[in-house]
């Protein structure tokens, strides 16, 4: 492959396009075990441990997924920054609802939404699980009394109303950023064509708001069914 | 009809511009929207005002030299025709109409209404075109056999007319359409296959060095689009780059 591929702006497009597709199969995974929590605490935390132990997991997978989000939210800014660069004596009068969705132009604000939840995320989660399992070098996922943390750490987070009310939103706009993404992806890839295309958008849209509705479904359930 | 125009005017490049405001009476609803110009600059020359210099050429939409960003939209709020092919009845008594330049950085204006777009030119340059011997001994074309379904795509790649309202309608001022559309014409046929991988690296090369922005896929460009280029060209054109890419190593 020739040096220059990636450097132009077509080469862009396929990287955001594959950075963004692989944040759709986490989000997939992270449901799945997710949902787990639901129906029965023992397999939440039997996941949970698995993923968070797993060598294959930890050292290979979580790294891509850091590069991944990292990649794609500066390449996000980056991007909008030069297109703004490519106007800059706008129009007097605009009506661009005519010709596209909302979701499509205002893909930096969605992200930039998703961006505060991940950080909120990794303050709420990521930095404590790191800090417990390679700081203080416990690798056992257990508390004092012998049983597994996870299942009951989840159930701790949905116990704040704020905490709640931030997910259910942070989704709410994660849920607009794929209903243009995912099939935004497919056609920078170029994958899309002709009837393809119409079967893929309906495929997408149904992903882009059931996706986010099982996190926000999850944290609602714990939420109600814990006693405050 | 009366109607209130908003115009751009701006005596050069290097002119500042503005909008400035008009009025014109008795429009007839057939009169297509350059006529209607054409009025008013008569009424301009008159008063002894300098008259608003705007493109065109044949006024069939087959040139692709008419453009106008007509309140929001490049070539005015009907679909699949050129300016010059919109109708003022497509407008109401007492309607208030801006007209704005076709507007990116790589299509700076010339004066008033009138933008440079040489720069598709010069994407054309750098890979549209396939390189055939035309001393007088060229193959008929009917010989080399082609599949319906790829002559129909071919054809419907080959009509984009260069206008630049994909341009001019995108968000990110983003020439995508067009340049799938220009490389998409010749992927599609057993003729450009010789100079295939050159031919879509060497356009999208050039269309980054001129300017244009990224494309994220908002589909502005095939609703705007005056001949109803379709965004499978962008995804070809992708693809076409990336196997280019690969291949070419
Ligand atoms: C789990 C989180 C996220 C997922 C699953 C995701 C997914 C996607 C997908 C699939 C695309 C379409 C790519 C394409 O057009 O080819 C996209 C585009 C985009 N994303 Fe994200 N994204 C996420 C987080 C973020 C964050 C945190 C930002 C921060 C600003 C962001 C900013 C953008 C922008 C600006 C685009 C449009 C860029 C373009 O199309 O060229 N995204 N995203
Ligand atoms: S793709 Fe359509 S809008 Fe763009 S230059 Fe060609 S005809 Fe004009
Ligand atoms: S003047 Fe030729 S297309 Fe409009």
């Amino acid at each position: 492959m020739s040096k220059s591929t990636f450097y132009t702006s077509v080469g862009y497009k396929i990287l955001m396009a594959l950075s963004g597709l692989f944040l759709m199969l986490f989000l997939a995974q992270h449901l799945t075990i997710n949902l787990l929590s639901v129906i029965s605490a023992e397999a939440f935390n039997e996941a949970s441990h698995f993923m968070g132990t797993n060598p294959l997991v930890q050292f290979l997978l979580q790294p891509v997924l850091m590069f991944a989000v990292v990649f794609h939210f500066v390449m996000g800014f980056v991007l909008e920054l030069k297109n703004r660069n490519a106007r800059t004596t706008d129009y007097a009068f605009k009506n661009p609802s005519t010709s596209s969705s909302w979701m499509s132009r205002n893909m930096i604000i969605s992200g930039i939404t998703v961006l505060a939840f991940l950080a909120l995320h990794f303050i709420d989660f990521w930095i404590p699980e790191i800090n417990t399992k390679y700081i203080v070098g416990d690798m056992s996922g257990l508390m004092a009394d012998g049983s597994f943390r996870y299942f009951h750490e989840l159930q701790h987070e949905f116990q704040s109303l704020p905490r709640v009310i931030a997910y259910v939103l942070a989704f709410g706009f994660l849920s607009l950023h794929l209903l243009h993404g995912f099939k935004s992806s497919f056609q920078s890839v170029g994958l899309t064509n002709g009837k393809k295309r119409v079967t893929l958008h309906k495929f997408g849209n149904v992903f882009a708001i059931a996706v986010p509705l099982g996190f926000v479904f999850i944290a609602l359930f714990h939420f109600l069914t814990q006693s405050h | 009809m009366n109607l209130k125009l908003k115009i751009w005017r701006q005596k050069d490049a290097n002119d500042k511009g503005s909008m400035v405001d008009y009025e014109i009476q008795n429009v007839s609803e057939h009169m297509s929207f350059l006529e209607m110009l054409d009025v008013l600059n008569e009424e301009l020359i008159d008063k002894g005002i300098e008259p608003i210099a705007f493109d065109h050429d044949c006024r069939e939409g087959i040139c692709g030299m008419c453009s106008l960003y007509i309140n929001g939209e490049a070539h005015g709020p009907d679909r699949r025709v050129t300016t010059c092919q919109l109708h003022m009845r497509k407008f109401k008594d007492g309607d208030t109409i801006y007209i704005e330049p076709f507007r990116a950085n790589a299509f700076p204006v010339v004066k008033d209404l009138v933008v440079d777009r040489s720069a598709f030119d010069r994407i054309q340059h750098a890979g549209g075109y396939i390189s055939v011997n035309t001393s007088g001994n060229t193959q008929d074309a009917n010989a080399i056999p082609i599949p319906k379904d790829n002559a129909d795509l071919a054809f419907d790649a080959a009509t984009c007319i260069g206008c630049g309202a994909c341009v001019a309608s995108c968000k990110n001022s983003s020439a995508m359409l067009y340049v799938s559309a220009k490389v998409s014409q010749f992927a599609l046929l057993p003729q450009g296959q010789v100079e295939a991988k050159d031919r879509v690296l060497n356009m999208v090369n050039k269309m980054d060095e001129e300017g244009f922005g990224n494309c994220t896929n908002t589909g502005a460009c095939e609703v705007q689009c005056p001949k109803g280029i379709s965004l499978d060209n962008i995804s070809r054109m992708n693809r076409e780059f990336l196997s280019a890419n690969i291949t070419k190593g």
